[in-house]
């Protein structure tokens, strides 16, 4: 579904090549500094690669913007604070993400969905949407940007270190969400991160960054 | 110390000035565009109807034309800044001051024009029922954009440009928007007040930054809307009260103040509210 040809960056990335198929689960692993993060931007479109070639569902998307890509590739960054708008309502927020993809008229059924995708969380946010997104916590802020992220339809799932910015207990809470999230839409997901644990329960496919490059781990 | 009658004029041209202030409000709080087209804009605007009335245009068209020319130095001062990269503030002073000299121009090199018996929207016509018959559509109107999935996204490349662009969001696209309709609405604020004076000067603009943001600064003390489509009324509220202060002032002989003071006590006062609105939030 995705793939990246001799895609080089400057001082980072050197003719990396990948490819992820559609259910596909990909970790990615390696030392701070080794192009992770660079190799996610150059996937959501941030980042334009000095060279190589990216497809997408066989689309040549190398010039598509990133606010385009959006449509096919939902992203949940490292700092909570920047996967949602803190001066907005927690409502606010989820209507932005659902309309990601283009203009959807927002009816009581919506607002009743949006409680739906919220129960996921059992964190009581349903019930409060109305509050501004600043009053929650760092590990709620996080869940909401997983629900944000995959409330509108995507092929790709990028998760990028999305616990480094918590505490232990935040953080297993956000990674099981991120695993129930992940088992329940059956896309494809690539999440970076260094903790083992990661690691070891979502297994399947792990990469390593390395000298640019990404190599095979198991 | 004031009478009715002078009262309701404040209140009116407080009210035009209003519109200039939902300008700013969209460029400083909205999209975060520190803009000062604005000083331009407004004459831009005044410029344009005041020609097309004198030469016995139809005063309606004349302040859509306005609104249209406005819109147009905003585009000008976005491209400059999202495709050339050059600084918001920056963009904002060069179109500002390219502005000086295009106003020249549309007023056929004169510094000054005046047009009191010519045909305006206030002939004829109740200035209170005129300044309300035109607002409270434009009122409306903005409030239904700010909450619309559109106002959600301008407001979300304010607040937050990362969050905008993994969100499916052309920030560039959204910061020219927001400055398009800003100087619209300060363009249309300029044909308005040219318009009630009877005449066009092409200093006429100086100081609509800063006036316009004290009004939207005190408009925020005293309404603090946090929704950001009522935070229009907060503006509109802000920029007759700042009429009223500066009013008083002038025309009371207890403080000695003269007309010459007036940007002295504007910048005092936008100091003073900038300053006790952050010991506020300090405590808070």
């Amino acid at each position: 579904m995705l793939s990246l040809s001799n895609v080089s960056v400057r001082n980072t990335l050197n003719d990396l090549t990948l490819t992820v198929k559609s259910d596909e689960f990909v970790l990615i692993v390696g030392a701070n500094g080794a192009g992770k993060t660079t190799l996610f931007n150059v996937i959501s479109g941030e980042i334009k690669p000095r060279s190589g070639k990216i497809l997408f569902k066989n689309m040549d998307i190398t010039d598509t913007p990133q606010h385009k890509r959006t449509k096919w590739i939902a992203s949940v960054l490292q700092d909570p604070r920047l996967g949602t708008v803190g001066e907005m309502t927690i409502l606010e927020n989820l209507s932005l993400a659902y309309i990601r993809n283009g203009y959807k008229k927002l009816t009581g059924s919506t607002i009743a969905f949006f409680k739906d995708k919220l129960r996921i969380l059992e964190m009581n946010l349903e019930n409060r949407l109305y509050e501004q997104t600043r009053n929650l916590s760092g590990g709620q802020r996080q869940a909401l940007s997983l629900i944000m992220a995959t409330i509108t339809d995507y092929d790709l799932l990028l998760l990028d270190e999305i616990t480094a910015s918590l505490d232990p207990k935040n953080s297993s809470m956000v990674m099981k969400i991120a695993e129930k999230i992940v088992a329940l839409e059956k896309k494809a997901c690539m999440l970076i991160t260094h903790n083992t644990k990661h690691i070891e329960s979502f297994g399947s496919r792990i990469l390593e960054m390395r000298n640019g490059g990404l190599v095979q781990v198991s | 110390m004031i009478s009715g009658q002078e009262l309701i004029t404040i209140v009116n041209v407080g009210l035009i000035f209003g519109i200039a202030a939902v300008g700013i409000y969209i460029t400083f709080r909205t999209v975060n565009f520190a803009d000062l087209t604005c000083d331009g804009s407004f004459v831009t605007g005044a410029a344009i109807s005041s020609m097309l009335i004198k030469s016995g245009g139809n005063p309606y068209i004349a302040m859509a034309a306005s609104l249209l020319a406005g819109g147009l130095s905003g585009a000008v001062t976005g491209f400059l800044n999202v495709k050339l990269k050059i600084t918001d503030l920056l963009a904002g002073i060069v179109v500002a001051f390219m502005l000086y000299s295009v106003n020249l121009r549309i007023m056929n090199d004169s510094p000054n024009i005046t047009f009191i018996d010519d045909i305006t929207i206030f002939t004829n016509n109740n200035l209170s029922v005129t300044v309300l018959v035109i607002l409270m559509p434009l009122v409306l109107g903005l409030i239904f954009l700010l909450s619309s999935g559109f106002g959600l996204k301008l407001r979300a490349t304010g607040y937050n440009k990362k969050f905008a662009s993994t969100s499916g969001i052309n920030v560039g696209a959204m910061t020219v928007a927001g400055v398009v309709i800003s100087n619209a609405l300060v363009a249309f604020a300029g044909s308005l007040f040219s318009q009630y004076q009877g005449f066009c000067d092409i200093s006429q603009g100086t100081g609509t930054l800063v006036t316009g943001l004290t009004a939207v600064v005190l408009g925020e003390k005293i309404l603090p809307f946090k929704k950001a489509p009522l935070a229009i009324l907060s503006c509109m509220l802000g920029a007759v009260l700042y009429r009223t202060v500066i009013y008083i002032a002038l025309h009371s002989n207890t403080f000695g103040i003269r007309t010459q003071d007036l940007n002295l006590i504007t910048g005092i006062v936008i100091i003073l509210t900038i300053i006790i609105k952050r010991k506020r939030e300090q405590n808070a």
